[in-house]
């Protein structure tokens, strides 16, 4: 079942579109990403499906319920992690966690328990009873995706949540998105590096210039693109002849001679691989190494675009 | 409710964690008007002991009522001592010689006209060095002109009007030299109510601070109401500053003598004073991009309305002035204390209060319409 349902999100600042006609769905333990380069419109979108920003048009559902901005039932399941860390520094990591627990209607008792609970979720637990302003950055950032948490949500938005952090808090963040989705949370995730798309959404919506430009699986977003995965292997003895018997695969593309190999592109290479290995055996050849590129979304998005992710 | 109350309290611990609100509530301005007081005179303690005479030319009820109903308790108490003067002319050279420190002058025909409901004048001629002594002077016969409503008392320059708000000033008839008689109460109020504006403001600022900091976004994203989230935010001031005038009514009374008048008038307009300068630092915040745009802006107001509201000198004095200053906060407040001080209840100062109470309303209103742009993100 869908959690999270939008469509035709709309948004503009003065001349700007900020987002035109945005729409999606992510349901229950999937994570969703909105991949795109900065001013793509990642965060007016979010922003305005968290509720804190008013939309110019469009539907948003929550749990089958009409969204509004206003909507406190819908909000109470949702739950929001801004870009920037949005704290009190002047106030200890377990406070500002009570402060927001209470507001999300938590009893006094019951915002402290939770306190800790996600203190330990982001492995904060140590530092919780310091001042928030003490933090390094990647500690911030994980205290703030701690506080969306407090309310159990059913849906968890994460505005790039890894934007600058160091590779220890990343993979904090990582398994910490891992271990809610397998307890059902619907997490909608922006980001702008393709590699976290990759490693941590089921399906991604590529964001551009406010609009949905494609949305899918990676395998379907290479697949619509065309795109195929190219099959290195390094191989020594009759490379003619394998050439040959790798043409007769019938999903293989362009295979060609390399010095010390073959190469070829191929559709779902993963697949094929054994077919293609036993070809290049069959004549005789020995196979040292193989090496599967898959196309990635950075080349998705050169396509749909025309311009790089990163500038 | 519960919303306002979580915010109130996150505020106030995040306040209590500074000094600024201290020093701008409390030591800022009891610290000035205790110099204001040491340089422009005041002072206590010689409020014990002072000498007044009475020059009764009536001999009426109306004055002999005065003399036996109000100076002779105070006599009694140990708080004056009462010396009976032929004539204006004496009470004026004695008081000028130091004799005495204020004499009363009680005209013939005045309990005829005080029983005919017709205007009359009740004098009170002071000596300039003994201001306090003739502040509780003023005070006595304000509070029978209060009792007799046609009463009038004689202003300076000898034509009969209006009871003036305090303080007032007295002639030294001697000289003709116009003095102020600065009393420590009018400079302890006049500094409160000039640094409310900056014991309030944070309040209205913090929302802008919020918004800047990123928190507005995860206040708004919480299934709490925007309205609440702004109560919540003022409240803070508001209780800040309301805890800090009582602090300094207090220590004021205390260290410098001030004498503030009936306890619930002077808490209805603590209370309505804080709420009306909450709403317009509520007002003009949802004007503002920026919380330094909003403090910049609050700091100038303060500024302007003290001035013109005479937080910082007496203006009501000043003919013209009147008029603008009616426009501001401050002016009320004062005139509720100044009512207040001259021996009134609290009932009296039911009119500055409704006025004070406009002032946040409307304030309030203004903001609550610019809400959509205060709280966006
Ligand atoms: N408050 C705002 N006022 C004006 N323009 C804005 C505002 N917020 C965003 N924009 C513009 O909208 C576009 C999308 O911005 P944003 O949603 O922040 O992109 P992203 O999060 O993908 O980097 C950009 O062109 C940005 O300049
Ligand atoms: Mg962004």
């Amino acid at each position: 079942m869908a959690v999270l349902e939008v469509s035709g999100l709309c948004k503009s600042f003065g001349e700007t579109l900020a987002v035109d006609g945005l729409g999606f769905s992510v349901g229950e333990g999937e994570t969703y990403g909105l991949l795109g380069p900065n001013g793509a419109g990642k965060t007016t979108a979010i922003s305005m499906i968290a509720g804190v920003l008013g939309r110019d048009g469009g539907e948003v559902r929550v749990g089958g319920q009409r969204h509004h901005p206003a909507g406190r039932r819908t909000k109470a399941m949702i739950g929001y992690v801004p870009q920037e860390p949005a704290l009190y520094p002047d106030l200890t990591g377990r406070r500002n966690l009570r402060f927001f627990a209470r507001l999300h209607g938590l009893a006094r008792e019951e915002a402290g328990r939770r306190a800790a609970e996600v203190l330990e979720l982001v492995g904060l637990t140590g530092r919780g009873d310091d001042l928030v302003g003490t933090y390094s950055g990647g500690m911030a950032r994980r205290l703030n995706i701690a506080a969306g948490l407090l309310n159990r949500p059913r849906l968890l938005i994460l505005d790039e949540p890894t934007a600058g952090v160091d590779p220890q808090s990343r993979n904090a963040i990582f398994d910490a998105v891992r271990r809610l989705t397998a307890d059902g949370v619907a997490v909608l995730y922006t980001t702008h590096y393709m590699e976290e798309a990759e490693r941590l959404c089921d399906r991604v919506g590529i964001l551009d210039g406010g609009r949905m430009r494609a949305e899918g699986t990676r395998r379907e977003l290479v697949a619509l693109v065309g795109e195929r995965d190219q099959v290195t292997l390094r191989a020594e003895g009759d490379l003619g002849a394998a050439v040959r018997a790798l043409a007769a695969i019938a999903e293989a593309g362009e295979v060609s001679e390399r010095e010390d190999g073959v190469e070829l592109l191929v559709r779902d290479a993963r697949a094929v691989l054994p077919r293609i290995l036993a070809a290049v055996t069959g004549t005789g050849a020995s196979v040292g190494s193989v090496e599967v590129r898959e196309p990635d979304l950075e080349a998705v998005f050169l396509h749909l675009t025309g311009r790089a992710l990163r500038d | 409710m519960r919303t306002m109350m979580i915010i109130l309290a996150k505020d106030l611990w995040l306040r209590s964690r500074d000094s600024t609100l201290l020093v701008y509530a409390v030591v800022l301005p009891l610290g000035l008007a205790f110099m204001f007081n040491l340089v422009l005179g005041g002072g206590g303690g010689d409020r014990l002991g002072a000498r007044y005479g009475v020059a009764d030319q009536d001999r009426g009820p109306a004055a002999t009522r005065f003399v036996t109903g109000v100076l002779r308790p105070m006599a009694a108490q140990g708080l004056i001592t009462l010396h009976a003067v032929t004539s204006r002319e004496e009470g004026r050279s004695r008081t000028e010689r130091g004799e005495l420190d204020a004499v009363f002058v009680i005209p013939e025909g005045f309990s005829a006209a005080v029983g005919a409901g017709r205007a009359t004048t009740l004098e009170v001629v002071g000596d300039v060095d003994a201001p306090i002594a003739v502040q509780v002077a003023r005070e006595a016969a304000q509070a029978y002109a209060t009792e007799l409503r046609s009463l009038r008392l004689a202003s300076p320059d000898g034509t009969a009007r209006d009871l003036p708000p305090a303080p007032l000033t007295l002639v030294d008839d001697a000289s003709a030299v116009t003095r102020q008689l600065d009393t420590t109460t009018y400079h302890a109020a006049g500094m409160a109510v000039f640094f409310l504006f900056f014991a309030v403001m944070f309040g209205a600022t913090g929302i802008l601070d919020e918004r800047s900091a990123g928190t507005l976004a995860r206040l708004l994203a919480a299934p709490v109401s925007r309205h609440a989230i702004l109560a919540g935010k003022l409240l803070g001031g508001v209780v800040a500053a309301v805890a800090g005038m009582a602090i300094l009514v207090v220590a004021s009374t205390l260290l410098l003598g001030a004498r503030w008048g009936d306890p619930l008038g002077v808490a209805a307009l603590v209370v309505a004073g804080v709420l009306a300068v909450t709403g317009l630092t509520g007002a003009v915040a949802a004007f503002s991009r920026t919380s330094e745009e909003a403090s910049n802006r609050l700091s100038g107001l303060a500024m302007v309305l003290g001035l013109f509201g005479g937080a910082l000198f007496p203006v009501a004095q000043l003919g013209g002035f009147a008029a603008v200053a009616s426009l501001t906060p401050h002016h009320w407040f004062l005139r509720g204390l100044a009512d207040l001080a001259g021996g009134g209840s609290a009932g009296e100062v039911l009119v500055p209060v409704a006025v004070l109470l406009c002032f946040a309303v409307l304030g309030g209103a203004l903001a609550t319409v610019r809400i959509g742009r205060l709280m966006r993100v």
